[in-house]
């Protein structure tokens, strides 16, 4: 049975560039009980859909019917609205830490909860939210339930939200990336969470990822969104393993977890276009590897026997196209022919910051590592496991406590400072996040050609040449040498921050989770891109993530840490398969399972073309929300 | 927490010192003469001389000093050069006046800034957020005695000419004996300080809940099917509370280090007035005595709202358990 069931949902959203068309014309139905998936990447207009479903969007117009128990939630007055939310329709956020006031006990936000829709007492309310905090396995519940959320870990917080959520017994819970900020294991747990409290409490799940990994694992359905479309629904088994759509198969493909290590991932030219302007007719036509001429107008929506709905032109199963072919590896360089394979060795490592009160905080401890030249080395680990730490003392960034740490034979604590700016040339470091870690007041031109001017190498039409050829390098427009960050895309914006790394042909490059921020078809634009350079310019790699399936995708070898220790170490091939390590294998277990990729059986069953010249839709007005700006 | 407290006033303690030190310093190095401005023009030298060892102004600058810090830890601040009363009935009568004046305005302009800085967070750019921020740009504009005097041409002067008697020109009556008429004295005081000042207490509270509003939280309060007005005043006000404790913090140990121009405007005899006469006849004991009192008022207000801080911030509270 139909329990919540969306149909022709358009979602404008004014701002001050002009009308962002965040959701076109989209429908599904959720069925009871079932767990249903929506993925998109950024910009889809999965989140905006389902907040302005909640009403949550400030200044959304929406038109089309969201029909929720009989009730249209789009047409619904302030007060109605006010008690669906949270007593019929939970909600779970993506970053736990934010989403919980910061200066209210747990306890007292689910208890406010229970009781803006509850006439209950105080204590038995209390009563209630303990046994919730019980049921989602916060230890020692009683105790918990008056701190604060940060003093809770980014697991627990968010089992405190899907306590909070279930509180009133919702028949719907909409989860908006419940684990895009967790840890890997912790991921897993969360998901089984959810899933179990589904089944306990006879709810229904909506759940938003742009990670197919993990909605593989739990989701019984799933809607792929892209621009504010709907391109493909249907059971996740069919449209994973067999999609009907291009760019459901252009995201598989391009997915590092469900490529072998060693093949290129084949990603998805280009970008997505701007939702300011969408195209009139397919909005992924652009992108397209089977695009066709009549693509330029509204696809028809096809529905095939095993309930996959899919809206495109194509008729057959989308094409296969051929994986980029990758040049051939160059030797690693070497400045002095006598040195040995190794290009940096650690040895007997250990970092501890001193606190005011108790003992000094051991950071890193031990830590015996070589990395050899022209290879990938992964470094895998959870937040805090000191994976980032080591590799800021491997680039000499911050000073060991004990033990050593060895450039190509030069120990880096006796080093002058005429060497250290030699030493700087040779080490470069790519950032995380490509938005906070370039400045933008300055031009690329300008940021790229930063370590030509700091190391007095080039200037004025030399050095604009210099950074013109390294833009086309890594794919770059040279056209827009001018150009603020701000008027980059993140893949392009690490593309910037990859060139400034390249500039002056270091031997070993230290990437910190350099596409942990990015979506998945632009991962693997840079994956692969960072794969040519390595070849090209026979670059060393330490590559830092916590995302096992990328890591095993590029990586030669790979050390897992954890407790700022290095606790197994072993070719990648050899990891994957015979993993020694209890948290190794865990690790393992929580990283995202290979989708198998099977033909498609399924027969067209109806065409069904778009309302071309039906009435205008009638745009209901605005929702208001109070102080809301987004 | 003791111990946060105890460095706090020990630091205050500090603070006083190089406070009073400072003053000393200023007095003995200024070029004019007490005992030339309590005698007069005419006076003989012989005068002056005597003058001198009476006030003790012939020793050492540092005897000077131990002798005043003697004198303040058995309780007493001195007399006035001027008029020869202990400074402690000076500041009896003067002080109750200006800590009437200034937190009588405390509570108003509260009471005015922050509904209009909430109301215009609440709809950014609507017409009430407008009109707020206008009267925003007005009342920082606008300096005080400009407003204290258009004050007292529209409510006391033009209705006296007519005949009727709306508020009293100025003044105090203490409360004890009659609060009504106390607080019929500071109306006009009270609103022109807290106008002033209420507009930059609007605009505070609206960047503060313009940003708290945007919070993740504040959508989860409305996940939660909260209504409007819990979401408002529970959660987001809770959050912008913190950085207008601070403000209010330092505003109240400067205002009562002296707000001059109300009190000359209205006529209240307060310390600030105070503070300007003595400045002017050279009387370093009362000098002093104020310029301590004002700095107590500072390091207390700042510690209360530190303290407050604890109370309101649960991050701070529990980091220092």
């Amino acid at each position: 049975m139909a329990l919540l069931e969306v149909s022709n949902l358009v979602v404008d959203i004014p701002t001050e560039d002009g009308t962002v068309h965040a959701v076109q014309d989209v429908s599904f139905t959720v069925h009871e009980g079932e767990f249903f998936g929506i993925v998109g990447e950024s910009g889809s207009g999965k989140s905006v859909m389902v907040q302005s479903i909640m009403g949550l969007v400030a200044g959304a117009r929406t038109s089309g019917t969201v029909d929720f128990r009989g009730r249209n939630l789009l047409a619904l007055g302030d007060e109605a609205m006010r008690s669906v939310r949270g007593r019929e329709i939970g909600m779970i956020f993506q970053d736990p830490l934010s989403s919980l006031h910061p200066q209210y006990t747990v306890g007292w936000q689910i208890v406010e909860q229970i009781r803006a829709h509850e006439k209950i007492s105080q204590q038995a309310a209390k009563a209630r939210a303990i046994e919730l905090l019980e049921r989602v396995r916060i230890p020692d519940a009683a105790a918990r339930f008056d701190a604060y959320p940060h003093q809770f870990s980014g697991g627990m917080r968010q089992r405190v939200m899907i306590a909070m959520a279930l509180s009133l017994g919702p028949a719907l819970i909409i989860a908006d990336e419940p684990t895009t900020a967790l840890d890997s294991t912790v991921q897993a747990q969360i998901l089984d969470l959810l899933d179990e409290m589904r089944r306990e409490f006879g709810a229904t799940v909506v759940m938003i990822s742009h990670d197919l990994g993990v909605l593989a694992r739990v989701a019984d359905r799933v809607m792929v969104m892209y621009a504010g479309r709907r391109m493909e629904l249907g059971e996740s088994a069919n449209v994973l393993c067999s999609p009907a759509h291009p760019y459901t198969a252009g995201l598989l493909r391009s997915s590092a977890f469900n490529r072998e290590p060693g093949t290129p991932l084949v990603p998805i030219a280009g970008r997505p276009p701007s939702l300011l302007a969408p195209p009139s007719g397919c909005a992924f036509a652009a992108r397209c590897p089977d695009a066709m001429s009549i693509c330029s107008e509204r696809p028809p929506l096809r529905r095939y026997d095993d309930g996959t709905e899919v809206v495109c032109w194509l008729e057959g199963e989308p094409g296969e196209p051929p994986a980029p072919e990758l040049p051939p590896a160059v030797e690693a360089r070497s400045d002095d022919p006598a040195a040995d394979a190794s290009i940096v060795r650690v040895e007997s490592l250990r970092l501890a910051f001193p606190q005011r009160r108790g003992p000094a905080r051991v950071v890193l401890d031990d830590i015996t590592l070589e990395v050899r030249r022209g290879e990938t080395l992964g470094l895998v680990g959870e937040s805090g496991c000191g994976k980032t730490t080591l590799a800021r003392a491997i680039a000499g960034l911050v000073a060991p406590t004990a033990g050593t740490v060895t450039f190509d034979g030069h120990e880096l604590s006796t080093l002058g400072r005429r060497e250290w700016r030699s030493l700087r040339r040779r080490v470069q470091v790519v950032f995380q996040d490509p938005f906070g870690s370039l400045n933008p007041r300055r031009r690329v031109g300008s940021i790229i050609g930063d370590p030509f001017r700091i190391h007095g190498l080039a200037s004025g039409q030399g050095r604009r040449a210099e950074v013109q050829e390294l833009m086309e390098l890594v794919g770059l427009n040279p056209e827009h040498y001018n150009r603020f960050p701000s008027q980059f895309s993140g893949g392009q914006r690490q593309r910037i921050g990859i060139a400034r790394a390249i500039a002056l042909k270091p031997e070993l490059v230290i990437l910190d989770e350099p596409v942990s921020a990015l979506d998945v078809s632009i991962q693997a634009q840079v994956l692969n891109l960072l794969d040519e350079l390595q070849r090209t310019l026979g670059l060393t790699y330490l590559f830092i993530s916590h995302d096992l399936s990328v890591v095993r995708h590029v990586c030669d070898r790979i050390a897992v840490m954890e407790g700022g220790r290095i606790i197994e170490l072993d070719d990648a091939d050899r990891l994957y398969r015979d993993p020694q390590q209890p948290f190794t294998k865990r690790l393992l277990a929580a990283a995202a399972p290979e989708i198998p990729r099977t033909p498609a059986r399924r027969r067209l069953v109806r065409t069904a073309r778009p309302r071309e010249a039906g009435p205008a839709p009638v745009l209901l007005p605005e929702r208001a929300i109070e102080g809301a700006r987004r | 927490m003791t111990r946060f407290i105890l460095a706090r006033v020990g630091f205050g303690l500090l603070v006083l010192f190089l406070l009073s030190v400072f003053v000393f310093v200023l007095f003995y190095v200024s070029p004019s003469d007490p005992a030339r401005i309590i005698a007069g023009d005419k006076a003989t030298e012989e005068l002056m001389a005597q003058i001198r060892v009476k006030l003790g102004l012939d020793q050492p600058i540092y005897v000077q000093y131990l002798n005043f810090v003697g004198n303040l830890l058995r309780g007493d601040i001195g007399f006035s050069y001027r008029s020869g009363l202990p400074v402690s009935d000076l500041l009896y009568a003067r002080v109750p006046v200006t800590m009437s004046l200034v937190f009588g305005a405390v509570v108003l302009w509260l009471a005015i800034g922050i509904p209009i800085g909430i109301a215009s967070a609440k709809h950014p750019g609507s017409l009430r957020d407008r009109f707020g921020q206008g009267f925003a740009i007005v009342g920082i504009s606008f300096p005080t005695f400009v407003l204290g005097m258009m004050a007292l041409f529209l409510l006391y002067f033009l209705p006296t000419k007519a005949g009727v008697t709306l508020f009293p020109p100025g003044g105090y009556v203490p409360f004890a004996e009659d609060p009504l008429g106390w607080a019929w004295h500071l109306i006009l005081p009270w609103t022109t300080l807290a106008l002033v000042v209420a507009a930059v207490y609007a605009r505070l509270t609206r960047g503060q809940m313009l940003e708290v509003l945007g919070q993740d939280y504040i959508r989860t309060a409305r996940a939660k099917g909260l209504t409007e007005r819990r979401i408002t005043y529970t959660h987001a006000f809770r959050s912008a509370m913190p950085p207008l404790v601070t403000q209010l913090g330092i505003d109240i140990g400067l205002m009562l280090g002296g707000v001059i121009v109300i009190e000359q405007v209205f006529g209240l005899l307060g310390v600030g007035s105070l503070a300007v006469t003595s400045v002017a006849m050279q009387d370093r004991p009362v000098v002093i005595a104020i310029v301590l009192l004002g700095g107590v008022f500072v390091v207390v207000a700042n510690l209360v709202v530190d303290l407050l801080y604890a109370v309101l911030d649960s991050r701070v509270r529990t980091a220092a358990r």
